[in-house]
């Protein structure tokens, strides 16, 4: 419907106020600056100067590289880690795949039934985070060794073969992924069920839906960007992490960050290991892209 | 406004009804494995009942010893400010809410512990409550989706339905993409496809302007006698609900305290809420001297008498009483009038006088110190004092009304009704 506006209504328009428009203009990119010089500093020139690395060729001995433009370097590491690769994959798939199982209904939990201690809940389920992330590993490795409290015990009572052992293992790994990246799977979760209008829910009842269609066809569907999310937030992070694999892990499970951190630091090949970070990185970029392209680039940031 | 080519549709289905409700009785066997509603009653909407309904959270009482019976086909609104229960005996008959004591009875049925899914009602609710990851057509179909209708069927009905709230082609519109009132008859519409025996209307126009929320008030008025099911509605709006009820009953803490058609209501009020609630009164405090012929007589604390009929007094043996009578009522004629066979006078000042398009509002100060209020129709013909003239107010005694006063206070924003 056409409204009238009285021409001197503030909604009418009017071409007094051009006097200023060249502040005006400039003003988003002025208040934009810091974030600008924020994300060249730290996004784009390490970006470019992984990339300009990844293309040097390095002396071992020395340590000083020089630009070769050496582009077969990023297919044949890759290549050569690929084992790492794969585990590293799988090993974030499983982590992440856990953490999805166990915060949902936690974060179900909290977000439906918590009432007025919700935000008491969420916190006692970050204290254990509080502490850093190197000291909960290691904490971890002190839980899961022979000697340990689990295993001992179970061994002590006959209830497992005296051999068995943990630490060192693939088990110990996903475990201690699972573990140190769960609240980023269960406040993503959380923030998605805590958003849904319990009215909608009271809808879908009213309609015909049994709690458990009213699950499916409206809780599930509805929290799908938070999984996502959450998805996203728990397994980029595993997949280039290499603290839990140094602490928990064992040689015959080494994973890409692993494989990453030697090939700078006793290596020496800054540019396999700068080619190896750049493929972990498109990773996380393709991850984020489809997100995007999927479930609208509007609903990253209110979960990111 | 469109054709609603409604009439049709709804009849359409009417004449389906044995192979509709044969679908149902599958339906709710092999779900529910029992029968639900009224299938006995071959009518399409059913009748409501309340049986000494209480409903307490923690030690507060949001509904106390309620009983009401809605008739089979009714519009009846229940009417009330914030917090006076009428919401919370919605949603139990909704079944979103477990009465602490009593029955609720729909169809003859007792539905007290049923689950909102096993019950012949649907809901408009105030905030619509659209699922938001469907479309329109989606939302529709959500309540015959989970009821096995078969997909053909589906689409015509919903296709019907979105032509009768005027959103044809609407589709596949997504819920944010529309405005209020538009949302506002995809809800309609979702819920009233499932030809439900009962629809409640929670405040479903409290989100609307002004201007659309009549527009919806005489469409849902339409809507309600062409379909003939039972309309349950939920409202602080005093206008709205007498607009649209067949009868209403004004809540108040948790009590209905009047109940009937909205002339009934509001032409003779039984309590001092709904006296004040529903309109506006002038109330004199008073006490009951004597009573004879079918006539009561009132004595005012400022000891003027005022007769009302006996059959306007809700209880004869109350002693303190309030004696009211409605601003449009009253007519003012010049200082000096003597009183008119059958009429009550009051003698007072007129402090002042509002002209307002349709009428003049005037407030008397009468000569106790009472401020009356009085509505006059500007029709042209009338003596119309000035402020400062001293004027006498005259009524007729049939419309005079006496209420118990009132126990406690109301709330300003209770009859601002938010």
């Amino acid at each position: 419907m056409e409204q009238l506006v009285p021409t001197d209504h503030p909604g009418s328009l009017n071409k007094r106020r051009s006097g200023g428009s060249f502040a005006k203009k400039i003003a988003p990119y002025v208040l934009s600056l810091p974030a600008g010089v924020w994300l060249v500093l730290l996004f784009i020139v390490p970006l470019g100067s992984m990339l300009i690395m990844s293309l040097e060729t390095c002396s071992p001995a020395s340590g000083a590289c020089v630009m070769t433009w050496h582009w077969g370097e990023l297919p044949s590491i890759v290549n050569l880690y690929r084992g790492q690769f794969f585990t590293s994959l799988y090993f974030a798939a499983l982590a992440t795949l856990f953490d999805l199982i166990i915060s949902f209904p936690i974060a179900y939990w909290i977000a439906f039934r918590g009432g007025r201690r919700k935000n008491f809940f969420l916190l006692m389920l970050l204290v254990p985070f509080f502490v850093s992330f190197v000291i909960r590993t290691i904490v971890w490795e002190f839980v899961l060794s022979n000697n340990g409290v689990v295993l001992h015990t179970l061994k002590h009572l006959h209830l497992m073969p005296q051999g068995f052992h943990v630490l060192g293992t693939g088990v110990a790994v996903v475990a201690g992924l699972a573990y140190n990246y769960l609240p980023f799977t269960a406040l993503p979760l959380y923030v998605a069920l805590e958003r849904i209008d319990q009215r909608v829910l009271e809808a879908a009842y009213d309609l015909y839906a049994s709690k458990r269609v009213g699950f499916m066809k409206v809780i599930l569907p509805l929290t799908v960007p938070g999984i996502y999310a959450a998805f996203l937030l728990t397994f980029i992070p595993a997949f280039g992490d290499y603290v839990n694999q140094e602490i928990l892990g064992g040689t015959a499970n080494t994973m890409i960050g692993t494989v990453i951190q030697n090939e700078y630091t006793s290596a020496g090949d800054y540019a396999g290991g700068a080619s190896l970070s750049l493929v972990l990185l498109a990773v996380s970029l393709v991850g984020i892209f489809l997100y995007a392209r999927v479930l609208g680039s509007r609903t990253i940031e209110q979960y990111l | 406004m469109p054709d609603w080519g409604l009439e049709e549709h709804w009849q359409s289905d009417c004449n389906r009804l044995p192979s509709m409700s044969g679908r149902s009785e599958t339906r709710s066997e092999s779900r529910f494995g029992h029968a639900r509603g009224s299938k006995a009653n071959s009518s399409e909407s059913a009748d409501v009942r309340f049986e000494h309904i209480t409903k307490r959270f923690g030690d507060a009482y949001a509904v106390a010893d309620l009983n009401l019976e809605v008739h089979a086909g009714e519009f009846f609104s229940l009417l009330g400010p914030s917090g006076c229960g009428k919401t919370t005996s919605l949603r139990m008959l909704g079944g979103f809410e477990e009465p602490t004591e009593g029955r609720v009875l729909i169809g003859g049925e007792d539905v007290t512990d049923l689950p909102p899914y096993r019950r012949d009602v649907n809901t408009v609710f105030q905030t619509y409550a659209l699922f938001p990851h469907l479309d329109v057509y989606q939302n529709v179909a959500f309540g015959l989706r989970r009821q096995g209708v078969d997909k053909s069927e589906i689409k015509r009905r919903v296709g019907e339905m979105l032509e009768m709230v005027d959103l044809p082609g609407f589709d596949r519109r997504q819920p944010a993409q529309l405005s209020g009132g538009q949302q506002q008859r995809v809800a309609l519409a979702r819920a009233l496809v499932n030809q439900p025996k009962l629809l409640l209307l929670d405040e479903p126009m409290s989100a609307l302007d002004a201007k659309l929320r009549r527009q919806m008030q005489v469409e849902l008025k339409r809507i309600q006698s062409q379909v003939g099911i039972t309309f349950i509605y939920v409202t602080h709006d005093q206008e709205e609900a007498m607009t649209m009820s067949d009868r209403l009953a004004v809540m108040w803490h948790g009590k209905i305290e009047g109940m009937g058609t909205p002339k009934d209501v509001y032409d003779n009020p039984t309590s001092e809420f709904v006296a004040t609630f529903l309109g506006a009164s002038n109330l004199l405090g008073g006490k009951i001297v004597r009573s004879e012929d079918n006539r009561t007589t009132v004595l005012t604390d400022s000891g003027v008498e005022i007769t009302v009929p006996s059959e306007r007094v809700p209880d004869l043996s109350m002693t303190s009483v309030k004696v009211g009578v409605r601003p449009e009522k009253i007519d003012l004629v010049p200082e000096g009038s003597e009183r008119a066979p059958g009429h009550n006078i009051l003698r007072g000042r007129v402090r002042v006088s509002t002209f307002t398009g349709v009428g003049n509002q005037y407030i008397v100060e009468t000569e106790s110190g009472v401020e009356v209020t009085v509505y006059a129709q500007n029709i042209g013909t009338q003596f119309a004092p000035r402020s400062g003239d001293n004027v006498v107010l005259t009524w007729p005694e049939e419309h005079t009304f006496t209420v118990r006063p009132l126990v406690g206070n109301i709330e300003i924003n209770e009859l601002e009704g938010d």
